[in-house]
């Protein structure tokens, strides 16, 4: 059974439908990148997982459980978390604060996670109490994934981890996303950046306008020539 | 290591909120200094900036949390006075505690233990109405607009609540005269000014400590950063929603009782007519933003203090109404840089 299976979703804003009956699945410890054209529905398939957008028709389970109508404060207690693409951060909180926020839902201030979270960030680690608004985007990126961190969560939701990053600091984001992984977390990326998504991908989905396109392994994407030259921009 | 310990060194001198916050407060003091103002007047202003600081900041916060602008808050604070006044005047005597006077203060003792009761009823009223009212707006998302139409609707209605029950006349606390300190400098003060004071400097310390300290405040200015990012970190927003206006609520029913208190007077429009200096003072600071309001709460109330040696005290509210469109047309996010009105 798959950790998170997504059948047939379609959900939208208002009166505009996004998603058309789109079905992604991850499994226990696996690597997911969903590539796709701007617009194809990438960013609103996470939002629909999180609760954040009203799943239509369809279902969403996670453990075997229908999440579909579920508070995202519910779905983040069952380990599923998330970091959006932009505004990932609580910029007025400092480091440390935007850290216990991310813990909410258990009470008490862990402070082991937090050092946890540290090593594995050790830029966070420099100065706990500044401001997450003044961070450079690098080290954001690394707070909001922290942050997502703080529960241990089974599977962790990326949407667009490299976005508006430096090659270099891109670099580092992918091997801290793959130590992560192989600590046994699961993961869903949505990644622009698609051919080093692909290359660390267990399987890869491609989106077109809502659509499930294509599924593959994600080295056999990265070798299927239509897939270079529609979506890799080979 | 050594440039490191520079450089925290040099942050801990940085420029903060809470520096800027005590820098703006001197500089209203000083002003007292100068050889054209009376140092009483100034000192009359921070009293009344103590009033309207506990008003603002529930103000600041209920637009960090929801939103919109809660134009019904002035009437929270005359709800406050009144029930504060049904306690010393109903309740209370009825298990024989009476009485005004006490020590230094016209006000008797039972005022005290109204004021936390008038504290939980405007609190738990509050939340009452956000769940009947406001929560069913925001779940039809509607937008900024039409809360704060209907909180012009709560206002109002809340009003006319206090006329029914306690009539339109002016009404006081039971009180008795008590002597005004003399200070250098030509400066009278009121014991019962000294208590207000007292009281404002404790809710506001403790509402600092609420929300840099505790999780529930740091949860409340996640949410205010960001709500869907709170949402999906799994913060609970509708308790920190119900602690928004609780402690919103309460600081203005602090406030009412306070006014009551310093203008020895009640009446059902005294929080309508305070709304000006209350806005006035969260929009110079920045709406959104606590230290803002505070640090405009006294700027406001020295202001307009000060400009009765010149001007007819009925004007108060004019000055305030004057310093808002000006800091609204120069510096629309104020002092502090809040949020833009919507």
């Amino acid at each position: 059974m798959a950790l998170l299976e997504a059948s047939e979703v379609v959900a939208g804003y208002g009166e505009t439908e996004i998603l058309h009956g789109v079905s992604v699945a991850v499994n226990e410890g696996e690597v997911v990148t969903i590539i796709g054209p701007n617009g194809c529905g990438k960013s609103t398939l996470m939002k629909a997982v999180v609760g954040l957008v009203r799943v239509r028709t369809g279902r969403v389970t996670f453990k075997g459980v229908d999440i579909s109508a579920q508070s995202p404060e519910r779905i983040v207690r069952s380990g599923l978390c998330y970091v959006p693409q932009s505004a990932n951060v609580f910029p007025s909180l400092s480091i440390r604060e935007n850290l216990e926020m991310g813990a909410f839902v258990r009470s008490g201030s862990h402070p082991d996670r937090i050092e946890e979270m540290f090593e594995l960030f050790p830029d966070l680690a420099l100065r706990p109490g500044r401001k997450a608004g003044s961070l450079s985007g690098g080290q954001r990126q690394m707070l909001a994934i922290a942050r997502a961190l703080m529960l241990d969560p089974a599977l962790l939701l990326l949407d667009e981890p490299s976005a508006g990053l430096s090659p270099a600091i891109m670099g580092m984001v992918f091997d801290r996303i793959q130590s992560i992984n192989s600590a046994g977390v699961a993961l869903l990326l949505v990644e622009q950046n698609a051919r080093e998504a692909l290359r660390m991908s267990h399987r890869g989905y491609i989106l077109v306008s809502g659509r499930n396109r294509l599924e593959d392994r994600g080295p056999a994407l990265l070798d299927n020539p239509e897939v270079g030259r529609l979506y890799l921009g080979a | 290591m050594l440039p490191m310990k520079n450089m925290t060194r040099r942050i801990g001198l940085a420029w903060t909120p809470a520096l800027t916050t005590a820098v703006i407060v001197a500089a209203a003091a000083a002003a007292g200094l100068l050889p054209f103002v009376k140092m009483g007047l100034v000192v009359n202003g921070f009293i009344l900036g103590s009033i309207i600081a506990l008003g603002a900041i529930g103000i600041t916060l209920i637009y960090g949390i929801l939103n919109f602008a809660n134009v019904a808050h002035g009437d929270y604070m005359t709800m406050g006075a009144y029930v504060a006044l049904f306690m010393v005047e109903e309740a209370l005597p009825r298990v024989g505690i009476e009485g005004q006077g006490l020590g230094p203060f016209t006000f008797g003792y039972p005022v005290l233990l109204a004021l936390p009761v008038a504290v939980a009823v405007v609190a738990i009223g509050a939340i009452a109405l956000d769940a009947v009212i406001y929560r069913r707006l925001r779940d039809r998302r509607v937008n900024a607009v039409v809360l704060a139409m209907m909180s012009l609707g709560v206002a109002i209605a809340l009003r006319g609540l206090v006329q029914i029950i306690w009539s339109g006349g002016t009404q006081h606390y039971p009180r008795e005269s008590r002597q005004v300190y003399h200070l250098p400098m030509d400066v009278r003060i009121a014991p019962d000014s000294i208590f207000i004071a007292v009281v404002t400097v404790i809710l506001v310390a403790a509402v600092y400590l609420l929300l840099t300290r505790t999780r529930m405040g740091k949860a409340m200015r996640a949410t205010a950063d960001n709500p869907d990012l709170a949402l999906v970190s799994g913060i609970d927003t509708q308790s920190v929603i119900r602690w928004t206006w609780a402690i919103g609520a309460g600081l203005a029913a602090t406030a009412g009782v306070l006014l009551a208190v310093s203008q020895a007077q009640l009446l059902p429009i005294m929080g309508w007519k305070f709304l000006i200096p209350l806005f006035a003072a969260v929009t110079l600071g920045g709406i959104g933003n606590p230290y803002g309001a505070l640090v405009g709460a006294f700027i406001i109330g020295v202001s307009a203090e000060v400009s009765t040696q010149w001007l007819n005290p009925s004007y108060k509210p004019a000055v305030a109404f004057a310093i808002m469109i000006v800091m609204l047309l120069v510096r629309p996010r104020g002092i502090f840089g809040g949020a833009e009105y919507r």
